[in-house]
């Protein structure tokens, strides 16, 4: 009687306590192991760009004339002292990737910010206004969409003059459409729905209507995007700095790095791959985590 | 020899038992009618007939054959040459039901096609003879029609029309009125069971619709928590309900409340996969249930005829035997 | 149908105007006199600084320069390179078969790679298969291609010496410019070895092109395909008898390729970004690379005409990809 009991005790399940929404989140975010492995990372990188001048070995600028082209450590002709070797003209290129870690970082916080805010305020203008507001907001944002994004990048920072500061500011022009059309998207249903009006027969103003009532329910897919847009950023700044058309020399970027190295392809594989290697990871772990979230956040996206 | 026998059949996903333990029979001719709760099993125990449980969900029974073939033992190809021919199923929802991207007569035909084969020509004559057997008008123009372009009540005409293609001995219809408007329901319940008596076809109908049951059905089960608590012939079931939950289903028919300001009702809901009580499982709900029910999980009492899964079966009164 | 494409085109001319009107700005917004910007370090004289803004059009006001410039455009002149005085359109024309024949290189290697990778992934879903598809597919999303280039160079063209480095075909083969297509030119020409040596040039370009259009494709196929397995339709599909493979084929793949479609013509806009990268890399001869070089000469008309014609073009390509999710897709076809 008693071990029967048992075993029937043993095939009930313990019911999940209820937990609250922050929670539910981590649950979900935690058991996608690529995600969490992608935030561990940034927390990593956003470490290494914080104190970067404390971690670095050497100073990203300092040219040490007596080791051109040093290989790697663990290679012939390496030295402990520069561990993943030197560059053309004698700088470390450990230092180097450790303050590009930085300027990646700041371009991809300021673009995603700015085209954040803009979007934002875009899409919930369109969104909330209608009519003729909408539609010139959607032409423009369709027009934009019909540019590749890198090459609209490019246009604006020929026109304004290839620096850091101008590229930043093009990615985030160039990713704005994105946002545009999401937190539209997001205010056009939220619109529809029952509190919102509710809200409205309140008294709320426009203002408290769009900002404080419908945006929050249209966070989470900015979210996502906001995630995926870092990664975005950084390869367009990559790519822009590998065209000559980011940061100029002798600022430690690691699209530049690259376009430096170009003519040492074949004399010393290093300059080339371990920048590369930098951005491949960094933007890798930018779009797990955006996975990540996107599914810790799906109940509210499928909505 | 039994058109349909399930011996002791269970599904089970992962811990959760979907279908736990059930047995019945289906005779050539014979409308069988299984009732139950919304997650009793029923749509469960259907699709483990036509071989559509998929992983991870498990199948186990001692028994699951069709006309004398084990189903269980015999290689896949061989089952999907009955499935779609000799045993055929309509679903619930018609409008997902019918794949958006081709026409209804290319749906048609395609059952057609993989069992019997022919031309063309023959082909498209089946169909349309099919769309006309299901009451469709104007059969010819609608095999070129996309399901978007039908109403619900045509979609599962349609459907019924696929599934009947190949003359099949069993159907299974999986609640074929619930997405379906009132006016229509009575449409389709009679067109089946006229095409069941035209057919002689085995018909298996699973509805949570308890008058639709005792108007059409000869045999009736029960089914809660994925078990079979009663079973056996429709008029002896409704009449004199040898299971309390039976009794409750009864009860909670508005007929049966004629005078009453409130219709009876069971407290308490369908026990789910984290609150599986100890015992029977219709013990917290079960307004007879004694200690011995609330520890010990009955076993099922009679013959395949007429069964009851209760330690204190009902007598003639509607009270529980000592 | 006629009055779904005729719909679709009339919400493409307003964004066509929409880019021209862009285009404009752009010149205009280049800081300074723009034909000192123009002339650069050379400088120009008074009486030809006059001259070039008479023959440019800057002595009218702005609208009606835009207007002349539209005019222009719809006559198909989009100005002269300032730095060889050739037509953009002729410029753009002689080099535009060679981005095409890559991008349509990289465009075949990533349907053909990504989408069988897509359908097998969901078919086999949590396999070690799949997750090796996610994996090298978010990789291959996430990779910087100048990089990829390089890498593979390095390897491939470097070490290996499988491949040439860089260019279309070797400088040993002379071949005669009949498509502008170098494939079916070296196909044409009685030269040997010419085409073999044009298709190993295509190699490394296509793969590195296209590769994130791959792995692009082999996520939304995949998660289109998980999406439609799990329909109705499918189960009763299934419940008529047919075999797994029908059902898969003809039953899922059709209803999941509308999504995968759109997907696959947004593409064409990420291959001629791609095309920048790529053919600054490997020294490839068309519009990408000419565009770069134009905006590091300062060759503004070009740089003009060229983000004009691309990305009209892409519009173009996307009308298409509407038109043809029309076709696919009764729904949308029936729908007045």
């Amino acid at each position: 009687m008693s071990t029967k009991q048992m075993t029937v005790a043993e095939e009930t399940m313990v019911a999940p306590v209820p937990r609250t929404p922050l929670q539910e989140f981590w649950h979900y975010f935690k058991s996608n192991k690529g995600a969490v492995a992608g935030l561990v990372f940034i927390v990593f990188i956003c470490f290494l760009a914080l104190f970067a001048d404390f971690v670095a070995p050497h100073s990203p600028s300092v040219q040490a004339r007596d080791a051109l082209l040093l290989p790697p450590a663990w290679l012939d002709g390496g030295s402990w002292h520069y561990f993943l070797g030197t560059d053309d003209v004698g700088r470390d290129i450990l230092s180097r990737l450790i303050h590009g870690a930085r300027l990646s970082i700041a371009v991809g916080i300021v673009s995603v910010t700015f085209s954040l805010f803009l979007g934002i305020l875009l899409g919930l203008t369109a969104g909330y206004c209608k009519g003729i507001i909408d539609t010139t907001i959607m032409r423009i944002i369709d027009i934009m969409l019909a540019m590749p994004s890198l090459l609209l990048a490019i246009a604006i920072v020929a026109i304004l003059g290839p620096s850091i500061i101008n590229a930043a500011l093009a990615i985030s022009i160039v990713s704005l459409p994105h946002y545009v059309r999401l937190t539209r998207a997001a205010t056009m249903t939220e619109m529809s729905r029952d509190y919102v009006t509710s809200s409205r027969v309140i008294g709320a103003s426009p203002l408290r209507l769009m900002f404080i009532c419908i945006l929050p329910n249209c966070l989470a897919p900015l979210i996502v995007q906001a995630t995926l847009g870092f990664s975005t950023a950084i390869l367009d700044m990559a790519a822009l700095g590998f065209l000559g058309l980011g940061a100029q020399p002798p600022t430690p970027e690691w699209g530049s790095m690259l376009a430096d190295a170009l003519q040492f392809v074949q004399r010393a594989w290093w300059v080339v791959t371990f920048p590369g290697v930098m951005i491949l990871i960094t933007v890798l772990a930018f779009n797990l985590m955006g996975d990540g979230l996107r599914d810790a956040l799906d109940p509210k996206l499928k909505q | 020899m039994s058109l349909l026998q399930l011996d002791n059949l269970s599904v089970t996903f992962g811990q959760f038992k979907a279908v736990d333990n059930i047995s019945y029979k289906v005779e050539e001719g014979e409308v069988l009618g299984i009732v139950g709760e919304s997650g009793s099993g029923k749509s469960v125990s259907s699709l483990s007939i036509m071989g559509l449980i998929d992983f991870p969900g498990k199948i186990e029974a001692d028994t699951l054959s069709f006309d004398g073939q084990n189903l269980l033992s015999m290689p896949e190809k061989q089952r999907r040459k009955l499935t779609g021919s000799e045993i055929a199923m309509i679903f619930q929802d018609p409008m997902t039901s019918l794949n958006p991207c081709f026409t209804v007569g290319y749906q048609i035909i395609e059952a057609l096609k993989t069992h019997q084969g022919g031309s063309k020509k023959e082909l498209t004559k089946r169909a349309i003879e099919l769309l006309m057997q299901v009451g469709i008008p104007a059969p010819e123009t609608r095999l070129a029609a996309y399901p978007h372009q039908l109403s619900g009540g045509m979609s599962q005409r349609v459907m019924i029309a696929i599934a009947i293609a190949c003359n099949p001995r069993l159907l299974i219809a999986d609640e074929p009125t619930t997405a379906l408007d009132v006016t229509i329901q009575a449409q389709i319940i009679d067109l089946l069971i006229e095409l069941q008596r035209k057919k002689k076809m085995g018909l298996v109908l699973i509805t949570h619709d308890l008058a639709l049951v005792a108007e059409v059905a000869h045999r009736v089960i029960v089914m809660y928590a994925g078990q079979i608590v009663e079973s056996g012939p429709a008029a002896e079931v409704f009449s004199t309900p040898q299971h309390p939950y039976t009794q409750a289903l009864l009860k909670s028919l508005p007929e049966s409340s004629v005078g009453q300001s409130r219709l009876d009702a069971l407290s308490g809901v369908v026990p789910g996969v984290y609150d599986r009580p100890m015992g029977c499982l219709l013990s917290p709900r079960c307004p007879y249930a004694t200690d011995h029910c609330r520890s010990v999980e009955p076993s099922t009492q009679g013959t395949l005829e007429r069964q009851v899964k209760c330690h204190t079966p009902l007598d003639y009164e509607g009270r529980p035997t000592a | 149908m006629f009055q779904f494409i005729l719909r679709r085109l009339s919400l493409v001319i307003p964004t066509f105007f929409g880019i021209t009107l862009l285009t404009f700005t752009l010149i205009h917004m280049i800081p300074g006199d723009p034909i000192e910007v123009m002339a650069g370090e050379r400088g120009v004289s008074a009486e030809r600084h006059a001259m070039l803004s008479a023959e440019l059009g800057f002595d009218q006001p702005l609208y009606i320069q835009y207007f002349r410039y539209v005019g222009g455009v719809l006559q198909g002149d989009l100005g002269n390179s300032l730095v060889t005085r050739t037509p953009v359109l002729d410029e753009f024309l002689a080099l535009f078969p060679a981005t095409v024949e890559l991008s349509i290189c990289a465009a075949l290697f990533a349907i053909f790679i990504g989408l069988p990778a897509g359908i097998i992934a969901a078919v086999k879903r949590g396999t070690i298969f799949d997750h090796s598809v996610m994996t090298v597919s978010l990789t291959g999303y996430s990779m910087p291609i100048f990089w990829w280039a390089l890498l593979l160079m390095l390897i491939f063209s470097v070490n290996l010496g499988w491949t040439p480095v860089s260019g279309r075909i070797d400088v040993v083969y002379w071949i005669d410019n009949t498509t502008g297509f170098m494939l079916i030119d070296t196909w044409l020409s009685d030269e040997e070895g010419a085409f073999t040596s044009a298709v190993s040039h295509l190699i490394l370009p296509s793969i590195v092109l296209g590769t994130i259009p791959m792995a692009v494709i082999a996520r939304m196929t995949r998660s289109s395909m998980l999406e439609v397995l799990s329909e109705d339709y499918i189960r009763t599909a299934r419940s008529k008898g047919i075999a797994p493979w029908r059902v898969i084929v003809i039953h899922a793949l059709r209803n999941a390729l509308i999504p995968v479609i759109t997907v696959i013509g947004l593409q064409v806009g990420i291959l001629l970004s791609g095309a920048i990268l790529t053919e600054t890399v490997f020294a490839w001869p068309g519009i990408g690379k000419w565009l770069i070089e134009s905006i590091g000469r300062r060759d503004y008309p070009v740089v003009q005409g060229g983000i004009l014609i691309v990305a009209t073009i892409i519009i173009v390509v996307n009308l298409l990809v509407d038109i043809m999710y029309g076709v696919i897709n009764p729904r949308i076809r029936h729908s007045h």
